[in-house]
């Protein structure tokens, strides 16, 4: 195949376009990724120009920050085993049985996925917190609280990976285990499970990789008291200006990612030997019986009231309902700036919505070449690449606005007073989203199609125009649903970077729900409805014109 | 015939994985003829089909055609046309947009494209067909797009692999009627790649017999069937035919 490949590309214009192709992402996580990831490593082991791990030493032996570390593992593996327990339910029923409001319902599981961590975090304040009506549980601020969210966010992560191998699965084999004499469980056990191991393990890692670095939801739901290496990175910077040891920090969490990373990608490759898939439409089935319709209620039900009533008590206590009804006076105010903001809330939207549009161009175009090169067949440069382009999926936004800050406001880079700064970390951010939903839908194209297309007189770039990149279009849409997602809700890199006068919706979020008075909170939580509207507008109204289930998220 | 006309090919061989699949084949198609390339499924046949068209690069050997040599040109320069087994249909094109597809290739105006994509849907009996979306045409009428789209640029030689092989045995016999009429009426030298004698023998004037990457024996069905080279040639004429 690659040498009928090489056959088709013809010399000068397309060796050009494809060096591009390599060049443009290369370059721009060159930039925007691995010099300030550098920087990061220079202030963390490098302080004056020698290497010195005194820094790194200082992390791991202060106690203090031995305790946050330990609490950044076992937060993330708790968080880790409890979204797997409710996901996996979850994954089954949505691959194996039908009903009605399937199709629906798995275009709203990725709503949470995709939600600001801000806004989750307000809602689940909203319900939990003071005044709520999940107040008298005393859950916030604490680890619970934490734990409740990181479940809230990530059972899609479970629902979609598992969930999308277990619909495929051909259930002829469990068939066939049956007619052996094998029970249902025995089946499953012996026969299913074994051949959902590596999707299980790949949606365990996505997950602990999530939670490890959760940022916002850590800062905003935990209390003064528990604190990660990502939430300790930004204290240290912004309270203490103690860029040293936050640098430190950065370092440590960054070997962890590369850790797990490296695990994961393993497994993915193992996850993509080839299985004899069937289309899901084939598999799934109406509950039968007493037993599994019991199964399927209760599994919707606990997934409704998780999912369901953190964001009716935000939506609804941001009408002011349960404190004098219904009112706009919480939306009203929005517009203007009140005390200590810098700018009105409306501002910071209208920010969001440019920053976004930026990041979700940038993002496509540097993920759209990217999945283009890993597209093809894995080759040793080729592999090295790919963990390149996904190592910003790994690296916390929290690291890469911190990289930003010590990196790009000196010459060479110098983006300090740049408007453009904001939406480039979002790129980074995004462009590993943007190859994971565009590759496996290039990898789905028939290679004879390209051929055909050469046949009839296609030169290889007029191919890829003509086939790749009408076939792969609604891949690209899904994309850039993804990239406007990340970049309208991203706290963590923003948090660094933003000035006060330019705010993003989150910013300004996190800005009111630090200043006091309940009027502040309900514009917070008023801002919240808003971001989680427009997210979930663009993710939902994007999802629609999924292809199949070829994207891996 | 001057030995400049039509294919020639010379001594070819084909390395893929380690595998030497083709190895040392020569083969002459005339201006005009048609030949079935048959033999049994690894023997070689669709690799010296992509071979020609350019998709496998040779180990060794030479492919002429015309006179000129045709190693290094891709395949989108060489004017070939050539229909996959099952079609490769483009899903994302209609009808007309994967007739038309070659024409917009060679740069032919709109309505020049047209007319041409209409004379050679009637040519197939899918007149009319323009408009329609390719996902729900049946199994004979995708064959007979892919065949349209590859007439349509005028080729100079096509090449078929298994143009009818996944068709049921009724739509088939029917196909194959047509497809020779086609061939006729066109003119143009084919290859067609077939592992059904049946098949070769009514759309080639000529059967090349392949196996394990060598070509064993050649010339019409018959004349094979009558003085076999060997026993397997025999055996494999024979039992087809039995």
């Amino acid at each position: 195949m690659d040498q009928g490949r090489r056959a088709l590309t013809g010399p000068g214009c397309a060796r050009l376009g494809r060096a591009l192709l390599v060049v443009v992402p290369v370059a721009f996580l060159g930039a925007f990724f691995v010099y300030p990831l550098v920087a990061i490593l220079g202030r963390g082991l490098v302080p004056r120009g020698h290497v010195d791990f005194a820094a790194v030493g200082d992390v791991v032996g202060d106690s203090g920050l031995r305790e946050v570390a330990w609490f950044t593992l076992w937060q993330a593996v708790l968080s880790t085993a409890l979204t797997l327990l409710v996901g996996l339910p979850a994954a089954f029923v949505v691959a194996r049985f039908a009903f009605r409001g399937r199709a629906l319902l798995r275009s709203l599981l990725l709503v949470p996925f995709v939600l600001p961590t801000v806004v989750v975090a307000v809602a689940f304040e909203a319900l939990l917190g003071p005044g709520g009506p999940g107040a008298r549980l005393h859950l916030i601020p604490g680890v619970a609280a934490i734990l409740v969210a990181h479940v809230f966010f990530n059972v899609a992560v479970v629902v979609r990976v598992v969930g999308g191998l277990w619909a495929n699965l051909d259930p002829s084999r469990e068939e066939a285990a049956r007619m052996l004499g094998a029970s249902r469980w025995r089946a499953f056990v012996s026969v299913t499970m074994p051949l959902l191991a590596p999707a299980i393990l790949a949606a365990g890692s996505l997950v602990f990789l999530f939670t490890f670095s959760s940022f916002g939801v850590v800062l905003l739901l935990g209390g003064p008291t528990r604190s990660t290496l990502e939430t300790e990175i930004y204290l240290r910077t912004t309270e203490f200006l103690d860029l040293r040891h936050a640098a430190a920090l950065a370092v440590v969490q960054i070997v962890a990612v590369v850790v797990v990373l490296l695990v994961l990608t393993r497994v993915q490759e193992r996850l993509a030997r080839g299985q004899r898939l069937v289309a899901s439409r084939d598999t799934a089935r109406r509950p039968r019986g007493v037993g599994p319709r019991m199964f399927l209620a209760l599994t919707l039900g606990g997934l409704a009231l998780l999912l369901g009533a953190p964001i009716v008590a935000l939506v609804a206590r941001s009408f002011g309902i349960g404190h004098g009804g219904p009112s706009l006076v919480a939306y009203r105010s929005l517009s203007s700036p009140g005390s200590a903001l810098f700018v009105a809330p409306s501002v910071a939207i209208r920010n969001s919505l440019e920053f976004a549009l930026i990041a979700t161009v940038v993002a496509l175009l540097v993920g759209g070449a990217a999945a283009f090169v890993l597209a093809r067949r894995p080759s040793r440069g080729r592999r090295a690449l790919d963990t390149l382009l996904m190592l910003p999926l790994g690296t916390s936004a929290v690291t890469i606005g911190f990289g930003f800050l010590i990196a790009l406001d000196r010459p060479p880079v110098d983006l300090r007073s740049s408007p453009l700064l904001i939406p480039l970390a979002h790129a980074v951010v995004a462009t590993p989203f943007v190859i994971r939903a565009v590759v496996p839908a290039l990898r789905s194209i028939d290679p004879r199609l390209r051929e055909a297309a050469a046949l009839l007189g296609a030169a290889p770039g007029r191919v890829r125009r003509e086939v790749d990149l009408p076939i792969v279009g609604r891949a690209f849409v899904v994309a850039a649903g993804f990239a406007a997602a990340v970049s309208l809700g991203d706290f963590g890199a923003t948090a660094f970077i933003a000035r006060p006068d330019t705010p993003t919706v989150p910013v300004a979020i996190f800005r009111l729900l630090s200043l006091p008075g309940q009027l502040n909170f309900d514009r917070a939580m008023a801002l919240s409805t808003v971001l989680m509207v427009l997210t979930a507008l663009v993710v939902v109204g994007l999802e629609r014109l999924r292809v199949g289930s070829l994207t891996e998220f | 015939m001057a030995a400049s006309e039509g294919l020639r090919v010379e001594g070819v061989a084909v390395v893929l994985g380690g595998r030497r699949v083709l190895d040392g084949v020569d083969l002459v198609v005339e201006p005009g003829e048609t030949v079935a390339l048959l033999g049994p499924s690894g023997s070689g046949k669709s690799t010296l089909l992509r071979a020609v068209a350019g998709l496998e690069p040779l180990d060794s050997g030479r492919i002429t055609f015309a006179g000129d040599d045709l190693v290094g040109v891709p395949p989108h320069r060489r004017g070939f046309g050539f229909m996959f087994q099952d079609g490769a249909i483009f899903p994302h094109r209609d009808v007309r947009g994967n007739v038309e597809f070659g024409l917009r290739m060679a740069g032919m105006r709109a309505a020049e494209r047209a007319a041409r994509v209409d004379e050679v849907l009637a040519l197939v009996g899918l007149g009319g067909f323009g408009p329609r979306g390719v996902a729900n045409l049946s199994g004979g009428e995708q064959q007979r797009v892919a065949l349209a789209r590859t007439l349509a640029p005028r080729p100079r030689f096509i090449m078929l692999d298994e143009p009818l092989g996944s068709l049921d045995r009724l739509l088939h016999d029917r196909l194959v009627d047509d497809l020779r009429a086609l061939l006729r009426v066109a003119g143009l030298p084919a290859l067609v790649v077939t592992h059904d004698h049946a098949e070769a023998g009514a759309l080639a004037e000529r059967v090349a017999l392949l196996r394990d990457g060598r070509i064993v024996q050649q010339g019409t069905l018959s004349e094979i069937a009558a003085a076999p080279r060997d026993e397997w040639v025999a055996a494999f004429v024979g039992l087809e035919r039995g």
